[in-house]
């Protein structure tokens, strides 16, 4: 009674009454249409995190603004230091960077879960006679939009700062699928948590526990060669620096076929598992 | 629609849901004629969100059994969800998007194509009188308004059964009878209601049939008719002048009417429960006998009035406690 915003319809004289004709009208006409397809439901879910896009604008600000920021700061911080000039080390940096920040990004996708849950319009998604996981898959379909966004504006930056990739633009273009197919992939890990903990703050904090180490500990911004033996041995076996290491190689145009394949077993293991589990959480909240 | 006479929409037997160690549902039986609007009538903590939660598909239940349209719950959740439509106690229509968009994305859930969901959607924003607010966000909506697009949005397919969880609880008077009037038409229709509430009052305008919940347990269930007999027709409130003849007032009640008399907490106030199995006028009688004894007796009396028996006093009469303690009790 308190929490009601104050009556907004317009003409409050003519105060609607339900009527048996119309509303008869509509329920005789409810007859349903055959099921969609799990392709053509995930779509429409993938069509709703549109609109939400739409009306709620601000949320592309962690595409773009932050993108543009992790760019500029680390470039200036470490080009000099690290190779000399920051022209230099925009060539190593700019993928690496790239698939940081995409990294990062993809911790929205369980903070967006969560919070859809906590609202109450997922009980209804999930009353619907439905495939079952295309509220979720079409939930990470818009999320493919926001890391092509994101890429773009990281690699529009990066060529004006004077990244110029041996690649062209062939060798930019796989570099990016291949890092949004990963990313795909990779947010599964973030529905599972968004399922799971209680609230907004929790999934953010275990994310960035997660995300920190696996994007820092990496080929990044430096050389592994570098590091101790127990660091180099960590960078080894995380799957970012392989995609790291993969988009690097197809944006200098000498695709590295191990690592690319690395990368996409290692998706496809992520996938398998946090997919698995965060059905199961679904089917059982 | 092509419901026989004498189906059963719901049947459910030994229900049990527990969160770790609150047992919120403990074993519920219900039998839910098609056709009909059944109420699930409880205090706050009850059990019967959870209840419906678990009819709906959306909890699985850690015991018992239940069927919808002959359908297992847990093993045929799928049949169920072709049937049934769900309209949560929260608003589950996403607040950012507009209501057109809104009743599109879930026609086209349903297997409309987008021209088709468009069509579905202007109807149904016309038929619940929402066609001016149509392209505006549901976060900007009144409560009646998000109340009505949230029916509307269950009914883009004629559900065989709707459930209802506390669809007027925050509403003001006129929005309440709307709903009311929407779940009126809908029933007449074919469709059947399983309404839960806080207020008698509601299942009793509705409610073919009323099952009263406590403590995750069916404790009765009937016609409103039979739940309110076994309550008593209802109460007498009276206020007296003088605080002082409160306990004469309260001995001459029991003397008149027979039955228990609870003082109340402010110092003036009585209320006596009519008993029995008396109809409306009965009880008017037995009151006005009352009020003529305390005359007699040179009391006097500054208020009265002759109310129906509320929830509380529901739960008074069909358990030892009332409603309000058992709201306490699953809080704590």
């Amino acid at each position: 009674m308190t929490t009601a915003t104050p009556e907004k319809e317009t003409a409050p004289s003519v105060a609607y009454v339900p009527t048996a004709e119309s509303l008869g009208a509509v329920l005789a006409s409810g007859e349903q249409p055959p099921r969609p397809s799990a392709w053509s439901a995930s779509v429409t879910f993938g069509w709703r995190a549109m609109l939400k896009i739409k009306h709620v604008p601000d949320q592309l600000f962690d595409v773009t603004a932050f993108p543009v920021m992790m760019t500029l700061m680390f470039t200036y911080l470490f080009g000099g230091a690290i190779a000399g000039s920051t022209g230099e080390y925009l060539q190593f940096l700019l993928p690496g960077i790239l698939v940081m920040s995409i990294a990062m990004i993809t911790m929205y996708t369980g903070v967006g879960v969560n919070t859809d849950i906590e609202k109450g319009v997922f009980d209804r998604f999930r009353t619907l006679p439905i495939w079952r996981p295309s509220a979720l898959v079409g939930a990470l379909l818009g999320d493919v939009c926001r890391y092509l966004i994101g890429s773009t504006v990281i690699l529009l930056l990066g060529l004006v700062l004077g990244f110029r990739p041996e690649g062209g633009f062939t060798g930019v273009v796989l570099g990016v699928a291949l890092l949004i197919v990963f990313s795909f992939a990779f947010s599964w890990i973030w529905t599972m948590f968004g399922l799971f903990l209680k609230s907004e703050k929790s999934v953010m904090g275990v994310s960035m526990l997660v995300l920190f180490p696996m994007t820092f500990l990496s080929n990044v911004f430096v050389n592994p060669e570098t590091m101790p033996g127990w660091l180099q041995a960590f960078v080894d076996v995380n799957p970012i620096a392989h995609l790291v290491a993969a988009v690097r190689s197809l944006m200098a145009g000498t695709p590295d076929g191990g690592e690319i394949l690395w990368t996409l077993v290692s998706g496809g293991v992520i996938l398998a598992i946090f997919g698995t589990l965060t059905m199961r959480l679904y089917n059982r909240k | 629609m092509s419901n026989n006479r004498g189906e059963l929409a719901i049947q459910a037997s030994g229900l049990i849901k527990t969160f770790g160690k609150t047992k919120a549902v403990r074993g519920i039986d219900l039998e839910v004629p098609a056709g009909t609007v059944y109420g699930v009538l409880g205090p706050n903590g009850a059990g019967k969100t959870t209840a419906v939660r678990m009819l709906a598909t959306l909890l699985r239940p850690d015991g018992g059994e239940a069927t919808v349209f002959g359908h297992d719950v847990v093993r045929e959740a799928d049949a169920v969800r072709s049937r049934v439509s769900l309209t949560g106690q929260y608003a589950s229509i996403d607040e950012d998007l507009t209501g057109t968009e809104n009743l599109m994305l879930l026609a086209r859930l349903l297997g409309h194509r987008k021209p088709g969901a468009r069509t579905r959607a202007a109807e149904l924003l016309e038929a619940f009188g929402l066609t001016e607010a149509a392209d505006r966000q549901v976060k900007n909506y009144s409560g009646g308004m998000r109340r009505r697009i949230d029916i509307a949005a269950s009914i883009i397919k004629t559900p065989d059964l709707l459930f209802l969880d506390e669809p007027t609880t925050g509403l003001d008077p006129r929005s309440r009878n709307q709903v009311w009037d929407i779940v009126r038409i809908i029933v007449g229709q074919g469709t059947t209601v399983l309404l839960t509430t806080q207020y008698l009052d509601e299942a009793d305008q509705l409610a073919s049939r009323i099952a009263v919940i406590d403590r995750g347990r069916v404790i009765a269930d009937g016609t409103p008719g039979e739940l309110k007999s076994s309550v008593g027709s209802g109460s007498v409130h009276v206020r007296l002048r003088d605080a002082a003849q409160r306990s004469e007032a309260q001995q001459v009640l029991v003397r008149t009417l027979g039955t228990d008399v609870s003082l109340q907490p402010e110092p003036v106030a009585l209320t006596a429960r009519i008993s029995g199995e008396d109809s409306g006028r009965a009880a008017a009688e037995q009151a006005s006998r009352a009020l003529a004894e305390l005359a007699a007796a040179g009391i006097t009396v500054d208020d009265f009035s002759l109310g129906q028996p509320s929830l509380d006093e529901v739960f008074l009469a069909l358990t030892d406690h009332s409603a309000s303690d058992s709201e306490e009790e699953v809080a704590a």
